[in-house]
């Protein structure tokens, strides 16, 4: 019988335990209780669940849009009532033997079953169940804030669950520490690396184990050892070499290296490819193939449609901490727009530049002009970059994280200084490092950095709405602040943008979505010239993201000209009139967006100037 | 298992109640260590409230004690509030009293009010003067303004010890015979010493209503003017106020002076309220510099609670100098201080936060099983798992 994909519905193969419990031999820990329940009339036997789980009462999600769809395919079990979707294969057995497939499979590794964790007043998880076998890359979908990652924090044994159960090898655990995950072979590669930049990768590799091997007598060896495991996985990089001279790509190598190398057999990978180039991502992609099929069992998390149907086995979907679905991304020719469909439970179209129908660009209003700059180390984080964007133009900034965008962003709004060149604003120069003269010219700022430069967060609505305008005589005489005119403004801002709050709230307590429109209602009705904004969806679920982007090209509309810096390269090439691409602090040159394909952007964005 | 939650809407109330409640909780604990000592807890506290308030002349004497205390206590909670620690009080309350004392022998054949004025204006100036200092340096070459402010305390006690002890300066009163011998400051003109306002037996000094109005003052100024507006942006976040256009470090010399200049003004009270010339042993032995820094932290770094907690701190030290020797140990009252400063600022974090408790699981977990052991799973996962870690904010 061929494994199709199964979709798991809420708690409701959690007889699975019976099952798991039979076929390793163990002794079921509720065995009374199921022996009990199982002779009990069907009907009063709702799930079969373990006596724990029963304690609090189970939820059937109600019948949703996608869930319509999918009933005519779904059994409900004739004994516990639970019901299970299959597809394809529903007929190659009723769902005892479907479980039994599933767990006497000697393929399944990991698997966490309804789990649920709770924090003060969020749902993190709610009975989330997840099963990864051996040699599969399987992707975690969903939005931010669906669960991806406190279920990855159960997963290590950074979190305890509230509820539910993991189990390796059909073993139920309880993790309570990462190093106690780590025994068992479930290792985390985070976005952030955890390497020792002044340390050889090679020692990086070793660092924490027993029997390291500092001294210099067993260096050559186990140079020669990690070399060779390298080469075994795909992951080739030369371990003499210190972490701080490689490239992002080639650090996240050592990371996935020192994990196997340590005995990972589950491989969790956080949103491994933000920090990557589209042909750093391929490589990625190629390595983990490779370790799949050498039985490693591999976690992608993400929210990228695209990276996941094309790396990935199968795919559990996430929504708002539920489960929605775990589906073979091969047998049912997935499409991205089923996918996004399942993660977000409606049809999503985000707005794009096409869909505004005025398109002219009109006179610079901002332009940069040779601009340099270096960091506090005196090295050139800027190198000699110009540019101009146009009245009602969107002029995207594309390039890896951490090649001079953000640096950029900087100079222009003063909040950094130019060693060299010129900002104009207009026909205005802007004064360097001077952010107060850029915001009176009339340059807008939506920073990367939410909550913290853009925001301030202990404070209220209405006190960070008038952030950049509070010494404007509408709303401050004689430096007493006018608390009547802030107040009526606030408000209207607040109607204006669809703000979830009132004005005294405080930003902390809101939510990502409404934070950003709070920033983007200081920012656009302060009649900005130019608009620089920096990921500005990033975090934010569909809504706000197409809440966001609208604001954006609506600003086009009043002639704003807007410099769209961004990791997403979707969203530039989706936004943008023109893309720029940014390496090492220069720009490798300039796409039209009609002309744009995402493989010569991908190699500029790897140090491939342009021929121009 | 404890944990704490943030709470979403603070009341007023209730932001005073936490800290009373706190007060309440730090006299029985005293009354543990009265009884421990000998006395009677309750007689104590009767004496207490008698000495410092009820008795005839008690409150003028908490007044007087309250005084440098509250003019401290805002010095501290000026630069608090924007997050720049401000530990040099003392040295900017004795350069102000030293500038004080400057202008009151200077202006001595004037009249009373312009002494006073005088006195005021130089207190304040010297002060101010002393922190630009650190706040100089803080702002435009980023030394750390703790360390420098308080290392100019030294600097500053030293100085005026040597104007008085080791030096012929103009501070010093040489024209007696005794006064070449036993070191003493000149003494200001009496008409130059500061008038007290008396409210039905009690005498208000004019130190503690200018400071009291400048609490007043200041409470305005941080909630209702640009200023107090861009101390709030700042001290929330420097990125953002940088982002906004706010000039950080003009601000920082702005607040490190007015800082400054609140703590000369103690020290010009200080001169000339009580001591009418100028004293370094009395001064430095007083270190009402340092408590300023106490007085605001008990106050939670609000200006009108400073007048609350000046007033609380110099009745204790008022009812302790008028116990002391009875019944009463000496060294009692720097204990009652700190406790009630330890019981206050340690619970200052429920106004925030609400502890809740979960309860322990039943079966606890007896150890995860290790990868070779195979045997019934040991953990039956509870439907609540404690997490040792306090959830401040996902």
């Amino acid at each position: 019988m061929q494994q199709a994909g199964l979709l798991y519905v809420d708690g409701a193969d959690t007889r699975v335990w019976d099952r798991a419990t039979k076929h390793s031999g163990m002794e079921h820990p509720w065995a009374d209780e199921v022996t009990e329940k199982a002779t009990a009339a069907p009907e009063q036997l709702g799930v079969l669940t373990p006596p724990q789980w029963l304690s609090r009462p189970l939820r059937y999600r109600q019948a949703s849009p996608l869930w319509s769809d999918l009933l005519p395919l779904a059994t409900v079990h004739p004994k516990t009532g639970g019901c299970s979707c299959m597809t394809e294969a529903a007929e190659g057995g009723g769902l005892e033997q479907q479980a039994d497939a599933v767990l006497t499979n000697e393929k399944t590794v990991i698997s966490a079953i309804g789990i649920t964790k709770t924090f003060p007043g969020v749902v993190a998880n709610d009975q989330v169940t997840l099963r990864v076998r051996r040699g599969e890359v399987h992707a975690l979908l969903g939005e931010n804030g669906s669960g991806k990652s406190t279920l990855c924090k159960i997963l290590t044994g950074l979190y305890r669950p509230d509820a539910g159960i993991l189990a390796v090898d059909g073993r139920p655990v309880a993790f309570h520490s990462p190093r106690h995950a780590y025994d068992y072979g479930v290792f985390m590669v985070q976005q952030h690396f955890s390497l020792v930049e002044r340390l050889t990768v090679a020692e990086n590799v070793v660092l924490g184990m027993a029997h390291a091997g500092f001294r210099r007598r067993g260096r050559a060896a186990r140079n020669e050892a990690i070399a060779a495991a390298g080469k075994l996985l795909h992951l080739e990089v030369d371990p003499s070499r210190y972490i701080w001279q490689l490239s992002v790509g080639e650090r996240q190598r050592v990371e996935i290296l020192k994990a196997l190398y340590r005995g990972a057999r589950i491989l969790i990978l956080d949103e491994p490819t933000t920090v990557l180039t589209p042909q750093e991502c391929d490589q990625l992609f190629v390595t983990l193939r490779a370790l799949a099929s050498r039985g490693t069992a591999i976690i992608f998390i993400s929210h990228k449609l695209r990276e996941v149907l094309s790396v990935s086995d199968r795919v559990t979907v996430l929504r708002k901490g539920a489960t929605v679905a775990t589906l073979d991304v091969r047998e049912q020719n997935l499409s991205p727009q089923h996918l996004a469909y399942l993660m977000v439970g409606r049809d999503v179209v985000l707005s794009t530049r096409a869909d505004s129908a005025s398109r002219r660009t009109g006179s610079p209003v901002l332009s940069v002009e040779s601009v340099t700059s270096e960091n506090e180390y005196g090295r050139d984080v800027v190198k000699d970059v110009s540019f101009t964007v146009g009245s009602g133009e969107i002029v995207g900034l594309a390039g890896v994280a951490g090649n001079g965008q953000r640096e950029l962003a900087e100079i222009i709004t003063g909040l950094r200084g130019r060693t060299a060149g010129l900002v104009r604003v207009g026909d205005r120069v802007l004064k360097s490092a001077s952010p107060g003269d850029a915001i009176r010219a009339g340059v807008a700022y939506v920073p990367e950095d939410r909550f913290g430069t853009g925001l301030v967060p202990d404070l209220t609505v209405a006190d960070n709405l008038i952030l950049k305008q509070f010494q404007n005589r509408e709303f401050s005489r004689w430096t007493v602040i006018n608390a009547e005119a802030v107040a009526s403004w606030s408000d209207r801002c607040i109607t204006d943008f669809d703000i979830r709050g009132t004005r005294r709230t405080a930003v902390r307590q809101l939510s990502g979505g409404n934070a950003q429109k709070v920033l983007l209602a200081r920012e656009l009705s302060s009649g900005p010239r130019a608009l620089v904004v920096a990921s500005p969806t990033r975090g934010l679920d569909v809504a706000a993201t197409d809440a966001v982007r609208k604001l954006l090209i609506k600003a086009t509309g009043a002639g704003v000209g807007i410099l769209l810096i961004s990791e997403d390269l979707d969203e530039v090439l989706e936004l943008a009139d023109r893309v720029l691409v940014m390496f090492r602090g220069a720009v490798m040159g300039t796409v039209d967006r009609r002309e744009a394909d995402r493989e010569t952007i991908g190699l500029m964005m790897a140090g491939t100037a342009r021929d121009r | 298992m404890i944990r704490l939650e943030r709470r979403s809407g603070v009341s007023l109330a209730f932001r005073v109640a936490v800290p009373c409640a706190a007060f309440v909780v730090a006299l029985l604990v005293i009354a543990i260590l009265l009884v421990a000592s000998g006395s009677n807890p309750v007689s104590t506290y009767q004496s207490m409230v008698s000495a410092a308030f009820t008795s005839s002349g008690g409150f003028s004497a908490t007044l007087v004690n309250a005084t440098p205390l509250v003019l401290t206590g805002l010095c501290a909670t000026v630069a608090f509030r924007l997050e720049i620690y401000n530990i040099g009080g003392e040295g900017q309350l004795y350069m102000g009293a030293m500038g004080a004392t400057a202008a009151g022998l200077a202006l001595g054949h004037m009249p009373g009010f312009v002494i006073i004025l005088g006195m005021v204006l130089a207190g304040a100036a010297a002060g101010a003067a002393w922190a630009l200092i650190p706040a100089l340096l803080r702002a435009y070459l980023g030394t750390n303004e703790i360390m420098t402010s308080l290392m100019l305390n030294y600097v500053a006690g030293l100085f005026i010890t040597y104007l008085i002890f080791d030096s012929a300066s103009y501070w010093r009163n040489l024209s007696s015979a005794a006064g070449k011998v036993y070191p003493t400051g000149k003494t200001i003109p009496l008409a130059g010493s500061w008038p007290n306002l008396g409210v039905s037996g009690v005498n208000i000094p004019l130190g503690f209503i200018i400071g009291v109005g400048l609490a007043l003052c200041s409470s305005w100024v941080l909630r209702r003017t640009t200023l107090g507006y861009r101390i709030r942006v700042a001290a929330g976040s420097h990125a953002a106020a940088r982002y906004g256009g706010i000039r950080l470090s003009r601000l920082i010399v702005i607040v490190m002076v007015v800082s400054g200049l609140l703590a000369g003004l103690a020290g010009a009270s200080e001169v000339g309220g009580v001591a009418h010339l100028l004293d370094p042993t009395g001064l430095q032995q007083a270190q009402y510099g340092y408590a300023g820094i106490v007085v605001a932290a008990l106050a939670g770094f609000e200006p009108v609670g400073v007048i609350v907690s000046g007033l609380l701190l110099g009745a204790i030290a008022s009812a302790g100098t008028q116990l002391a020797g009875i019944a009463f140990p000496v060294g009692l009252v720097g204990t009652m201080e700190g406790i009630v400063l330890f019981a206050v600022v340690s619970t200052a974090i429920f106004v925030n936060y609400r502890v809740r408790w979960t309860t322990k699981s039943t079966s606890a977990p007896a150890g995860a099983p290790s990868a070779e052991e195979v045997g019934p799973p040991p953990t039956a996962p509870s439907n609540t798992v404690t997490v040792p870690v306090l959830n401040r904010e996902i």
